[in-house]
């Protein structure tokens, strides 16, 4: 598998980040090369195999529906980049 | 002093040869003048350091000590300090101050540890030489112009250069137990589950599992027991009983089968790599072993599937670095759109940028099943493997790493180069089953490391293992020169 510099533009679009121009070919080098590695999988018969997403099998855990955490607002907003009156700031979204 | 393990210096701390405040500003003053030429640590700690060292003093005059209080270490900086710089060696996180403690990093202060300082590690724990961290490489104390390897390369190397007794490390691929082999240490990664993830900031979710990085087997066993346990705060943590990983220390290895697969031992491996750890298994069959060949047939598909699986978690689990809530925020954004991206692309490196795109386009509409499913199918075949493997034996025994640290530099220009000094260490990720690296005969004066894997929530055995063969050998007390 081969990609070229739009589907470099289209995989960083998707991941909502932004690369260099300049950059662009040596990642669709670095990717293609990358893929290559992966294509391995595809000389391997895997239709009659279940796949696995975990490594332990076991069932998710529930528990009681109580609240638990303290609020820390405070100490949250802190750490972050912009905020005002309890808001976090981001640039405006709507007309 | 910086040469005595856990428990020597635990026993030294109680009987009230030295105070814990003492041994702190023994290690603070080696990091003070021999860190300069290594890079190990981003953040140094001497204030939380004297602090905690005081209480530990106070805990153990009036008897209430344990074996790791008052005991130096240093934690990845990947695991949450609360009012500490929390980087995870990048750039996005730089003016991290964590709101609130990993519960790794809860229970080894509660156990009464002094934390030195905060280790350098791969970005976002993406990489096997520490070359990706946003705060410049680390150097391999045995040769500077060699790799540390990685993630968990600062770890590695101070553990090696006694710039603390011990060290946390996280492993996703082998990045506790590769830079344990290339610094000649001893790292233990547990199955997974059996440490928790809360707090430890995440890279692939289902394969990622902190363990402890040290001297000796002894000291990696005192530092499981306080680190793993269920824990509520983490979905995936396993409610399995917590043994006392020292009571088997020392059992016999008498008929132990161990199991060396044909794959672990062929094309690519460095001869005297080879050698060294034909030379450690000799051993185990002085101590009364059976050794058996055996074959893990999936082996050269473990790479590629975790190419697959890994990425996929990271671009997932990094869509929460948005300059939103904390982290990095680009200058003067001039929409929402573009803060996301240009904070994104302004705050990542270049290897975690790579790991992101890959994880994007195979979770992407019309890739997913040839890409993620099929990897998905990949790693149960390679886990069934295993399954096989442990009804005719005991442990596994292998190498850790293809060959000894390689040069700064060497590899970083080639993702797919690098990704393949992980070929022995990643099935064990991908099966969620504990392994460890233990340091045999060097090659030319740099350190090699056995692996070692057991059977799920088999640590105790792996530790006895590993023990038997330090009791019988001194390979683990050799130091690099200078330190």
């Amino acid at each position: 598998m081969s990609l070229d510099r739009s589907d470099i533009e289209k995989i960083a679009h998707l991941a909502r980040m932004a690369v260099d121009e300049d950059r662009i070919e040596g990642y669709a080098t670095d990717l293609s090369n990358i893929l290559g590695l992966v294509a391995q999988m595809d000389d391997v018969a895997t239709d009659d195999v279940t796949p696995m997403a975990h490594p332990l099998h076991m069932a998710q855990r529930l528990r009681v529906d109580e609240v638990t955490e303290v609020n820390r607002r405070e100490d949250f907003q802190a750490i972050a980049p912009k905020v005002e009156s309890d808001l976090y700031l981001v640039p405006k979204v709507i007309e | 002093m910086h040469n005595k393990t856990i428990a020597e210096l635990g026993a030294g701390l109680r009987a009230g040869e030295f105070s814990s405040v003492e041994l702190t500003r023994h290690f603070l003053e080696r990091i003070d003048s021999l860190d300069g030429g290594l890079n190990c640590y981003i953040t140094v700690t001497p204030d939380v350091a004297l602090q905690a060292a005081k209480a530990a003093d106070q805990r153990i005059s009036a008897g209430d000590a344990g074996p790791l209080t008052g005991i130096p270490i240093a934690q990845k900086d990947i695991f949450c300090t609360q009012g500490v710089k929390t980087s995870c060696g990048s750039r996005m996180l730089d003016s991290f101050i964590s709101p609130y403690d990993a519960t790794v990093v809860e229970r080894l202060n509660a156990a009464g540890v002094v934390m030195l300082g905060k280790a350098n590690m791969d970005e976002f724990a993406m990489g096997s030489s520490n070359e990706t961290s946003y705060y410049g490489p680390v150097h391999n104390p045995w040769d500077r112009e060699r790799v540390p390897g990685g993630s968990s390369g600062g770890s590695a190397a101070l553990v090696a250069a006694r710039l603390a007794v011990a060290a946390t490390g996280t492993d996703t691929g082998g990045s506790i137990r590769q830079p344990a082999a290339l610094c000649g240490i001893t790292g233990l990664k547990p199955t997974y589950g059996r440490v928790s993830r809360y707090g430890m900031i995440a890279f692939a979710s289902s394969l990622d599992q902190g363990g402890p990085m040290t001297r000796s087997a002894e000291d990696a066993a005192l530092m499981l027991q306080a680190m793993a346990g269920f824990d509520p705060k983490d979905s995936t943590s396993a409610e399995e009983p917590l043994p006392d990983f020292c009571a088997g220390l020392n059992d016999s290895l008498q008929g132990l089968k161990i199991g060396l697969p044909k794959e672990y031992f062929g094309e690519g491996l460095d001869a005297g790599v080879a050698a060294s750890v034909e030379a450690a298994i000799d051993e185990y069959r002085k101590l009364g072993a059976e050794v058996v060949e055996i074959s893990l047939p999936n082996t050269h598909l473990a790479v590629p599937t975790y190419y697959v699986v890994a990425p996929a978690e990271c671009s997932s689990n990094l869509s929460r670095f948005d300059g939103v809530r904390y982290g990095y925020r680009c200058e003067d954004p001039k929409d929402l759109e573009d803060l996301y991206k240009r904070s994104r692309g302004e705050g990542f490196g270049e290897e975690v940028k790579r790991r992101i795109m890959i994880g994007a386009y195979v979770l992407s509409a019309g890739y997913y099943d040839a890409y993620y499913l099929k990897a998905q199918k990949i790693r149960h075949l390679i886990s069934d493997d295993f399954k096989s493997a442990f009804e005719q034996v005991d442990v596994i025994m292998g190498p850790s790493t293809p060959s000894t640290a390689f040069g700064l530099g060497e590899k970083a220009d080639d993702p797919v180069t690098m990704y393949l000094n992980d070929i022995y260490t990643i099935a064990a990720n991908l099966a969620g089953l504990p392994g460890m690296s233990v340091p045999v005969g060097p090659v030319e004066g740099m350190p090699v490391g056995l692996q070692i894997i057991g059977n799920y929530f088999a640590e105790a055995k792996l530790l006895n293992v590993a023990h038997k063969l330090q009791q019988a050998t001194d390979w683990h007390k050799l130091a690099p020169e200078g330190f």
